[in-house]
């Protein structure tokens, strides 16, 4: 039977750091991919913050393949009709280690598994693992089929959103609608040049939008739009127990947010030439597996991690951080003398260490947050009118914004302590 | 350019021989349809027609046999021969070819008969054509042997230039069998064949017949009802099966439904299954892939039943119904019942021989 | 050979494949009017599969040792590779430039030479035909020239008191033959469902060393029996298909309407008799 210190199922970011992780310390790895070749089966919006791979792959930027580098950051508030921008430039977005840039999972999740295997790990590809290996409680390998197993010291599941292995190992409960919301994105393709032109970026610049409000018709969710070489990637994350209480067909959603006019502006004449749906792990720390047991540890999307603050998705940074935190984990248990849970802890030190823990503790209300309805319906029409009486220059008078905004206040349904409320919410889960 | 395989010159080489297979007393179909065109081929070229009759006991095939056509039939006899094995058979046509030096050699493409053109062509080093639909002879006196390639959008024109004999494989149906004429004399030789006792090296342990389960092999009727995709689902089968019965024919399919695991291989009308040429061939939830198309364009008339417009298959189609396939189906059941009280006949059967 | 196969010497299995563009993929080049085979995906030829799970089988029966062979270019390693994951022990591939355009005739030699070179084989397997050629030459080829004894269109193999068994589909019926070790089969498209690759396999194919690659000068091929040049027979043209042109009366609308017009039409054109 075959046999290796660590095995990686999944190689996606999570798992390719991990297993690139793994190597580097020595450890025989198998990295197990269930697609035909990595990247083929993830899905993301579209961005990757770049601290993670910075300390992971000093040399990163020399062949990482970066689609652009995001140099301006927009967030979208629209009703209907209409549609309030904010915008922000700065000339220290794109830099340094805040740096962020989007990409194209295949070639991204396909280099970073390359990087992977020159470092020694070993990467099949077209096997997808169904099961694990366990000998009382403790997982001792890997199993596609009784008589198809490979054995392991320790398994790292990097699986992504879907993950099954997570509860083979015992270690997470069956995910509940409210935990998971779908995520769909298209792909459009728009000439560089036109892209440029449009957005007013140089050649390997780029932006990132977040739409909020009636985006995605009344459901809660959000939009998203980033800008590719060559093409746009146009999609939305909305909550599954809204589709399904709605009986509406994700399809149509995006239909309707990408007809929108403000959306229209930007990605007019452009030619739709893939689609993709997958569900997104939702609610961060509020719904966490066990991370770690005897012999195994979970990392990346499959143990939730994953960002959604309003203004910003974060997934893939927090994979790679998670990767490399796992494969730290396994190092430190080897050193300790055994892959037992309670040396394979350590994993909870590494993850807080570069803040992945921290980060999801602290933004864990957001998600609650970002199911006030108010937030994807009155807030936004509010905004839109205050908006309207402000730019309204037609000879009756114009407004100061702050009598503008009190008489919006007054004017809609919702009681003043409980926008106060919402304000307050809002402001401590961002 | 240099060749290994010590060719010798062309002109020692004359004459079209035909083996022969027999089948139950009798001789296979394409083995008879095969005696036809190659009296064409022998007149063109002004030699003699000559079949091979490897076996045991089959001197009366033999004299049968020259009624269809045939100049001469050499007649191998021996025990060992009783039933085909690919190594005596090989053994028996290696020897007479390197004896008597024909031009040309045609076999019917049955299992048999591919078994043994294989095994031959590569113990002569010599040109084999498989699955020929049509010959010609060109103007250098080569043999043209035509057959379809990719997918049967295409035909391919094979010759085998410097190489002797020429070779080629045709399947059932292709051509048609020539009128027997029991009056017409020849020629039966009786030839000798070292063989050894190695060359029984297979052993027949069983023989189970197909049974015919009451059905037509699609390759003899008149009337072929061939299923497609299109029926969804193997119980469905059933409608085509009763449409066959009240017309008198015989059910078939396309390869899609053979792949999908709904019937057997045994039915499949198409490039790598059976050609036909019936009177009617009637096709059922069929789009019309081109691979389909040859093993089924050369019959009389084609009726085509499918819910989409635009399938390919109304293009060759002498009559068609653009209809959900479960309407029209039990509405022809139904109309044929009663417009006969109990079912119609196809047009009436010519002779078995002439088939 | 010495002696019958016995747990001190497994049996050795030879498997033909040959790798072809996907099926459904076939797409012809309008200029060069041959198959395209770049950048078109590939797959083992389907009868070969069927062929390659019947040596699994018995491997997973007998003590057996399953050696994949194939002609061509370096690309059908990709084949090979697949054909360990599966399970065979190692694989073969015959790859010489001067192969190139070879028809049955040098394709059933130099394959004959190679098979005698790997040497000790018990059984060889092969599919009926291949999806490209069609032309199901090969495997007889195969078999005449290392006399062997040849069952063809075989569903089925057992291994019976060191005899092979197997299960033919004749014109006619089924037929059970025996042979000795040696011999040849080829093997029925569709008769079996060929196994997945295996994670385990897969990690083999990895670690490396499970193909080797031989030219023509390695397996002593003469190369005046190989190539285009020397096949007996050549494509000396390719016509597209005329069709004669049909009368195509096509009925739609209401079921009922469509099939009394349809059944008029049929039997006043004598298509059927009442």
């Amino acid at each position: 039977m075959e046999r290796f210190d660590a095995i990686v199922v999944g190689a996606g970011p999570a798992g390719s750091s991990a297993a690139l992780t793994l190597a580097r310390k020595g450890f025989s790895t198998l990295l197990v991919e269930r697609g035909r070749s990595p990247g083929v089966k993830g899905m993301f919006g579209g961005r990757i913050y770049s601290w993670a791979l910075q300390d992971l792959l000093p040399d990163w930027a020399k062949d990482c393949p970066v689609e652009r580098t995001v140099v301006r950051e927009n967030m979208v508030f629209l009703t209907e009709d209409a549609s309030l921008g904010i915008s922000f430039d700065s000339p220290k977005l794109g830099q340094g280690r805040a740096a962020s840039f989007t990409a194209v999972r295949a070639k991204f999740d396909g280099w970073l598994a390359k990087k992977a295997q020159d470092a020694g790990a070993t990467l099949v590809t077209g096997i997808r693992v169904d099961d694990l290996w366990k000998e009382d409680g403790h997982v001792r390998g890997v199993m596609v089929a009784p008589n198809d197993r490979v054995g392991a010291d320790v398994v790292v599941i990097a699986e992504g959103a879907t993950s099954i292995l997570t509860r083979a190992a015992g270690l997470k409960a069956d995910l509940e609608p409210r935990e998971v919301s779908v995520g769909v994105k298209e792909t459009i393709e728009l000439p560089a040049e036109t892209i440029q032109e449009r957005f007013g970026l140089g050649e390997k610049e780029g932006a990132a939008f977040v739409f909020a409000g009636q985006s995605s018709l009344g459901l809660r969710g959000g939009g998203f739009l980033y800008t590719n070489q060559s093409t746009i990637s146009l999609g939305l994350v909305v909550s599954s127990e809204d589709l399904s209480r709605k009986k509406v067909e994700i399809q149509e959603v995006q239909n309707r947010f990408r007809l929108h006019p403000a959306v229209q502006r930007w990605i007019r004449g452009g030619k739709v030439v893939e689609y993709s749906a997958h569900l997104v792990p939702e609610l961060g720390a509020g719904m966490m597996p066990r991370l770690w047991g005897d012999g195994v540890l979970v990392a990346g999307d499959a143990a939730g991690f994953l960002i959604n603050n309003g203004y910003t998705f974060r997934g893939v940074d927090l994979a790679i951080a998670s990767g490399v935190a796992a494969g730290e984990a396994a190092n430190a248990a080897r050193t300790a003398g055994s892959m037992r849970a309670a040396n394979l802890a350590a994993y909870d030190g590494f993850l807080r260490a570069s803040n992945v823990l921290t980060d999801l503790e602290r933004f864990r209300r957001a998600p609650l947050f970002m199911k006030n309805e108010r937030l994807f319906d009155v807030y936004p029409r509010m905004l839109m009118e205050i908006a309207e009486r402000l730019y309204t220059v037609d000879g009756t008078g114009q407004q100061r914004l702050v009598d503008a905004v009190l008489e919006q206040a007054a004017s809609t349904d919702v009681p003043k302590l409980k926008m106060l409320l919402d304000l307050l919410q809002g402001a401590r889960s961002m | 350019m240099t060749d290994g395989y010590g060719l010798e010159d062309k002109s020692h080489f004359r004459g079209v021989w035909v083996f022969l297979e027999g089948r139950a007393g009798g001789l296979r179909d394409v083995s008879t349809q095969l005696i036809g065109e190659g009296r064409r081929l022998a007149d063109l070229r002004g030699t003699p027609l000559t079949g091979i009759l490897p076996g045991h006991g089959v001197d009366a095939l033999a004299e049968r046999a020259i009624g269809y056509g045939l100049d001469r039939v050499i007649v191998v006899d021996d025990p060992m021969l009783e039933i085909y094995r690919s190594r005596p058979y090989a053994q028996v046509m290696a020897q007479l070819i390197r004896r008597q030096k024909p031009e040309i050699v045609l076999f019917g493409a049955s299992k048999n008969g591919r078994d043994l053109g294989g095994r031959l062509h590569a113990i002569l080093e010599t040109g084999l054509a498989a699955d020929c639909v049509k010959f010609d002879i060109d103007a250098e006196g080569n043999l043209d042997m035509i057959r379809p390639s990719f997918g049967g959008k295409s035909l391919a024109h094979i010759l085998c230039k410097k190489h002797r004999p020429q070779m080629a494989s045709v399947r059932r149906n292709v051509f048609v069998a020539p009128p027997h004429n029991p009056d017409r004399r020849g020629e039966i030789v009786h030839e000798q064949v070292e063989l050894s006792p190695q060359d029984l090296d297979a052993k027949l342990l069983e023989f189970d017949e197909f049974t015919k389960e009451g059905g037509l092999r699609p390759e003899e009727a008149d009337i072929v009802v061939s299923g497609g995709f299109g029926l969804g689902d193997p119980k469905n089968f059933q409608l085509l099966q009763d449409l066959a019965d009240r017309l008198g024919g015989a059910i078939a399919a396309s390869r899609k439904a053979v792949d999908s695991g709904w019937v057997p291989k045994t039915l499949q009308v198409g490039q790598t299954g059976m050609t036909v040429r019936p009177k009617l061939y009637i096709a059922v939830g069929i789009s019309g892939a081109v691979q389909h198309l040859a093993g089924m364009q050369e019959s009389d008339k084609i009726l085509v039943i499918n819910i989409d417009p635009k399938a390919p298959l109304f293009e060759i189609a002498d009559y068609g119904i653009v209809g959900d396939l479960f309407e029209v189906l039990p509405e022809m059941i139904r109309q044929l019942d009663a417009l006969k009280g109990g079912g119609v006949a196809g047009p009436p059967a010519l002779p078995a021989e002439a088939r | 050979m010495s002696g019958p196969p016995s747990e001190m010497r497994p049996m050795r299995i030879i498997v033909c494949i040959k790798q072809v563009p996907k099926a459904q993929e076939l797409q012809v080049d309008p200029v060069t009017q041959t198959l395209k085979r770049v950048g078109v995906p590939s797959e083992i030829n389907p009868p070969d599969a069927n062929a390659l799970e019947i040596a699994l089988r018995l491997k997973d029966h007998h003590a057996a040792e399953v050696v994949v062979l194939s002609m061509g270019p370096t690309s059908f390693d990709e084949s090979l590779e697949r054909a360990v994951a599966m399970g065979a022990d190692r694989s073969v591939l015959l790859t010489d430039r001067i192969l190139g355009g070879s028809d049955t005739v040098p394709t059933a030699y130099a394959l004959s030479e190679t098979i005698q070179k790997i040497g000790g084989y018990d059984l060889i397997l092969t599919g009926e035909e291949t999806t490209d050629a069609s032309t199901g030459h090969v495997g007889p080829g195969i078999a005449g020239h290392l006399d062997l004894p040849q069952i063809t269109y075989v569903s089925e193999v057992r291994i019976v008191d060191g005899t092979i068994r197997a299960r033919r589909t004749a014109e006619d019926g089924t037929e059970w033959w025996q042979t000795n070790m040696p011999s040849l089969c080829t093997v029925n498209f569709g008769c079996n469902k060929p196994r997945s690759p295996t994670l385990t396999g897969k990690i083999r194919v990895k670690r490396g060393g499970v193909i080797v690659h031989w030219s023509c000068a390695d397996v002593g091929i003469d190369p005046k029996k190989v190539g285009l040049l020397n096949s007996p027979t050549i494509v000396a043209k390719v016509d597209t298909i005329r069709l004669p042109p049909r009368a195509g009366r096509i009925f739609s609308g209401d079921s009922k309407e469509s099939v009394r017009a349809l059944l008029d039409a049929l039997i006043r054109d004598r298509v059927v008799a009442l």
